[in-house]
C-alpha cells in the first residue's frame, strides 16, 4: 500500500515497522517531525515516547533503553548532535544491545541552521555507520536496514537525511508493522561501565566492528553500480537524484555508482572505479566520500582521473540541484556552457524572515530597548524564533551562537566590559535546554547580567513543541509543569520578575528595574505564541487621527503593520496583541472584531 | 502553501501517479520566501524542479510570483494572486515593492497568466486565510492530470470540519473564476 509520507514522516514509519520500544528528541529543523509524527503513532502502536530537555539527554534515555534490548530512536538536527557528542562517542565504545537508530538531520544551504556541518564526518569520528537517504522511500527502508545493522554489530547507527529527504513528501510503500517480541532486560555485566582499561579493548573491537560494516554494505541494496561506459559519476543521497535528472535532460548515458552506506563498500566502489577512465564526485557538503574514492584509487594504484571538490568542480557550501549538477557535469564532459536569455524582471523587494504578527516578543524586545535606551547594553541572543530579534527594525540581538549561549556569552562580556548593561534573552524551550548550567554559573560567580526569558508556552520555531514548562508530554497531558519562577529562583537567582509584554507600562518598568540590579537577576517575559490562540479582536487605523509619524511601523515594526500612499494599514493577519495601540503617540489605533 | 502542496500531490497519488513535493520549514518560514514544489509523473527521482521545466506556477504573493518565474517552462501557466504581502523591508523603507512595474512585467512573459485577486475572494468566502483554497479552485479548472474537483475533496479529507463551509465556498470562487465564469470583474487581466 502506497501513502504520501514526507521523508521524516516515512523515517517514523519505518521506526514503527521497526517495531520501536522507545523513541526520543529535541526538535530542530530539518528534523523536527521525525517525533512528531512518532510520538502520534505512539498510543496505538504502544511503544514510549517523550521530547527530552535536550539532545544529550535523548540520546542517554535511548542508549539506557537499548542497554535492556530494547530498540530505541533518538532524533535531532546536525547542531543537536554536537550536544549529544559526550555521550555518543562513549556509546560507539560500549555499544548497544537492542537496535539503536540515531537520526540526524543535516541542512546543506542552510534553510533554518547556525552551520553545514556534515554529519557523515561525525560518522567517521565516532567510527559508526552512517545511511545516507535521498528520497522518503529509501528515509523508511533504511531505517528498518539501520535497526538490523545496529542489532548484528552491537553499534549504534547514524540515519542522515538532508533537508531535501526531510521535508519531501513522495509516494511511499508502507509495509506491515512488526509487534516487539523482543525479552527486555537489562542484565548486569561489567561491560556496561566504561574504565579506561575497557575503552582500549572496546576501541580495538569498534575499529573491528567498523572494518565489518563496510564489509556488510557490500551487498547493501543501497549501493548501486550502473556501468554505462568508462566515464562515471559517484554520488550519494539527494545528489544521487539530480545526477540522475541532469544526465536525462543532458542526454548522457555515464556510468553511475550510488553509495547510500558508509563505511563505505570497498570492492564495489574499487570495482567501479578500475572500470573507468574519469570520475566525477557529487555530493553536498563535506567532501567525504571523495576522499574515500581518492584513497582507494591511491590504495590500489589505479589512473583514473578524480574531480570534485578537490579542483573546485563542486561547490563546498550550500545545496545542490539540478541545475547546478547540469553544470557540473557538462563541464565534466568538456560541453559547451548553456547561455541563457536574460530576463530582468524589476528588483523585487527583499523578504527576511521575522517575528510574526502579534508576537509577544517583539514587545518584549521593543520594552528592553527603550529600557536601555541611556545606557551601553549588549543584547545577547539565542537559537529560536527569537534569533530574529536581530532583524529590522528591531535590531535588537547583537549575538547568537548556539543554544543556551546567550546566558554564558552575557558573562563572558560582562567579565571585560564591566561598565556595559549585559541582557541575555532566551527561549523558554531552549532554557530548559541549556540555559540552566548557565544561570547557575552566573549565580555562582556573581555575574551582573539580567537574563530575559522569552516564555511563549511552547517551542515554536520547529512546530509548537511541549517542554518541561508544560503541563504536557508527546504522549498525553500530565498534572504538573516546572514553574520557571521557581526554578530559577531554585537557581539562586534573588531578583526574579515576572511580566506581561502585552502590558507595554508594567513590562517596561519592570525591564528599567531589573536592569538597576546588581548580580544576575531574571525577567520571565510570559505571554503565549500568537499561534496557539484564536484572535477574536484585530485594530485598525483611524486614519484622520493617524499624523504619519511611523512609531508602529519603523521601531516596532509589526509585519501587520504597512504604509501605504495614504496613510498607515493593518493587514487581516493582524492577531489583536494592541501593542501597537499602546505605542501609538496618538491614539490612532482602535480595535475591532475579526472579520 | 505547504497544504496546498500536499493536497495537490495526494489528489494525483490517488489517480495513481507518482509524486514528489518539496516543502520549506523552520525559520524561512517565519515571514520569509517560501516556495514549495510538486512533481506528478512516472519514474519521478528528486523533489526540486529544475529551471524552466515546471508546467505551472501558483502564485500566492505577486512579487513571490516573479521570483518562482524561473521554474516555468515556456509558455506555461501561471495562475497568481494579485495582491500583494508587504514586507518588513518595505514598510521600514529598505527596497520598494514596485507593483505597478512587476504587473507590467508579468503581462508581457511569454505565459498563459491568470491574474486573480484571491485575496478578496477568501474574504468573500469567510476567510483571509483561504487564499490557497481559492488558488486550488483556480487550478482545478486547468487541465490536469486528474480531475480537479478531487483537489476539494483531498482538501476536506485534511481539513477539520469546522473549517469545511469557508474552504468550499472559496475552492469553488476560485473555480469559478478559473473557468471564467464571472469574465473579467474578479480576475484582472
Amino acid at each position: 500500500m502506497k501513502q504520501l509520507l514526507m521523508g521524516n514522516e516515512a523515517i517514523a514509519r519505518g521506526a514503527v515497522e521497526a517495531g520501536i520500544d522507545v523513541a526520543t528528541a529535541y526538535p530542530g529543523t530539518p528534523s523536527s517531525e521525525v517525533f512528531m509524527a512518532l510520538a502520534k503513532m505512539a498510543p496505538e502502536h504502544g511503544f514510549y515516547a517523550e521530547y527530552s530537555a535536550n539532545e544529550k539527554v535523548a540520546l542517554e534515555v535511548a542508549a539506557g533503553a537499548a542497554y535492556a534490548g530494547a530498540r530505541s530512536i533518538v532524533s535531532m538536527k546536525q547542531v543537536g548532535l554536537n550536544v549529544a557528542a559526550d555521550p555518543l562517542m562513549s556509546l560507539a565504545y560500549i555499544g548497544v544491545k537492542g537496535g539503536l537508530v540515531l537520526v540526524v538531520a543535516d541542512d546543506p544551504g542552510p534553510h533554518s541552521s547556525q552551520t553545514e556541518q556534515d554529519t557523515r564526518k561525525f560518522g567517521q569520528f565516532a567510527k559508526l555507520p552512517v545511511f545516507n537517504p535521498g528520497t522518503p522511500q529509501e528515509a523508511k527502508d533504511m531505517t528498518l536496514a539501520a535497526f538490523e545493522t545496529s542489532e548484528k554489530l552491537g553499534l549504534p547507527v547514524i540515519l542522515r537525511p538532508t533537508t531535501r529527504t526531510c521535508h519531501v513528501c513522495q509516494d511511499v510503500e508502507v509495509g506491515e508493522v512488526r509487534k516487539s517480541k523482543k525479552v527486555i532486560r537489562f542484565e548486569k555485566d561489567p561491560k556496561w561501565v566504561i574504565m579506561p582499561k575497557l575503552s582500549y579493548l572496546k576501541h580495538q573491537e569498534l575499529n573491528v566492528k567498523y572494518l565489518k560494516a563496510a564489509e556488510m554494505f557490500e551487498t547493501s541494496p543501497f549501493n548501486e553500480s550502473l556501468i554505462r561506459g568508462n566515464q562515471g559519476i559517484i554520488t550519494t543521497g539527494v545528489s544521487y537524484n539530480y545526477v540522475m535528472e541532469a544526465l536525462e535532460i543532458l542526454g548522457e548515458n555515464l556510468s553511475v555508482l550510488k553509495i547510500g552506506t558508509y563505511p563505505i563498500p570497498e570492492k564495489m566502489v574499487t570495482n567501479f572505479l578500475k572500470q573507468m577512465d574519469t570520475v566525477l564526485v557529487v555530493e553536498e557538503q563535506e567532501p567525504v566520500l571523495e576522499d574515500e574514492v581518492i584513497k582507494l584509487a591511491w590504495k590500489n594504484n589505479l589512473r583514473v582521473d578524480i574531480s570534485g571538490k578537490h579542483n573546485n568542480d563542486v561547490p563546498r557550501e550550500g545545496e545542490l540541484d539540478t541545475d547546478k549538477v547540469m553544470a557540473i557535469i557538462r563541464k565534466f564532459l568538456g560541453l559547451p556552457e548553456e547561455t541563457v536569455s536574460p530576463v530582468s524582471p524589476p528588483e523585487l523587494p527583499l523578504r527576511p524572515p521575522t517575528l510574526c504578527a502579534g508576537c509577544p516578543h517583539r514587545a518584549s524586545f521593543y520594552v528592553f530597548k527603550k529600557a536601555v535606551r541611556k545606557m551601553d547594553a549588549i543584547f545577547t541572543g539565542d537559537i529560536g524564533c527569537y534569533t530574529l530579534g536581530n532583524a529590522p527594525p528591531l535590531e535588537a540581538l547583537d549575538t547568537c551562537l548556539c543554544m543556551g549561549a546567550g546566558v554564558t556569552q552575557a558573562q563572558g562580556l560582562k567579565r571585560v566590559e564591566p561598565e556595559r548593561k549585559l541582557v541575555a534573552f532566551i527561549g523558554d524551550s531552549t532554557f530548559f535546554h541549556t540555559g540552566i548550567p548557565g544561570l547557575i554559573n552566573a549565580v555562582y560567580n556573581q555575574t551582573d547580567i539580567t537574563v530575559v526569558i522569552l516564555d511563549n508556552r511552547t517551542t515554536a520555531m520547529t512546530g509548537f513543541q511541549p517542554h518541561p514548562g508544560l503541563p504536557q508530554t508527546a504522549m498525553g497531558t500530565k498534572e504538573e509543569a516546572i514553574d520557571l519562577e521557581v526554578l530559577v529562583k531554585a537557581c539562586g537567582v534573588r531578583n526574579v520578575y515576572k511580566a506581561d509584554p502585552y502590558d507595554l507600562e508594567q513590562a517596561q518598568k519592570i525591564a528599567a528595574r531589573a536592569l538597576e540590579d546588581n548580580g544576575p537577576s531574571v525577567v520571565i517575559m510570559k505571554r503565549e505564541c500568537v499561534h496557539l490562540v484564536r484572535p477574536s479582536i484585530r485594530y485598525e487605523v483611524e486614519t484622520d487621527k493617524c499624523n504619519n509619524c511611523g512609531v508602529c511601523y519603523k521601531t516596532f515594526g509589526c509585519p501587520a503593520l504597512f504604509k501605504e500612499d495614504d496613510g498607515v494599514k493593518i493587514m487581516d493577519d493582524c492577531n489583536g496583541c494592541s501593542v501597537c495601540s499602546q505605542i501609538c503617540p496618538s491614539g490612532a489605533i482602535k480595535p475591532v472584531r475579526h472579520s | 502553501m505547504v497544504l496546498a502542496s500536499r493536497i495537490i500531490a495526494q489528489t494525483a497519488m490517488k489517480n495513481g501517479w507518482q509524486v514528489r513535493t518539496s516543502e520549506i520549514h523552520g525559520m524561512a518560514q517565519r515571514g520569509g520566501a517560501v516556495t514549495s514544489h510538486v512533481r506528478i509523473g512516472k519514474n519521478l527521482f528528486g523533489a526540486l524542479i529544475p529551471n524552466g521545466a515546471a508546467d505551472i506556477l501558483l502564485g500566492f504573493e505577486l512579487a513571490e510570483t516573479v521570483r518562482g518565474l524561473e521554474k516555468l517552462k515556456a509558455g506555461g501557466k501561471i495562475i497568481a494572486n494579485s495582491a500583494k504581502v508587504v514586507p518588513v523591508s518595505v514598510t521600514m523603507g529598505k527596497t520598494k515593492y514596485p507593483d505597478q512595474e512587476i504587473l507590467q512585467y508579468l503581462k508581457k512573459q511569454p505565459y498563459d497568466l491568470t491574474l486573480v485577486d484571491a485575496h478578496s475572494l477568501a474574504l468573500k468566502a469567510g476567510h483571509y486565510k483561504a487564499v490557497n483554497m481559492v488558488l486550488l479552485g483556480v487550478l482545478a479548472a486547468q487541465k490536469l492530470p486528474f480531475a480537479g474537483d478531487g483537489l476539494l475533496s483531498t482538501a476536506l479529507e485534511l481539513l477539520p470540519a469546522k473549517l469545511h463551509e469557508v474552504n468550499v465556498k472559496a475552492f469553488y470562487l476560485g473555480k469559478q473564476t478559473g473557468e471564467g465564469y464571472y469574465g473579467h470583474s474578479a480576475a484582472i487581466s
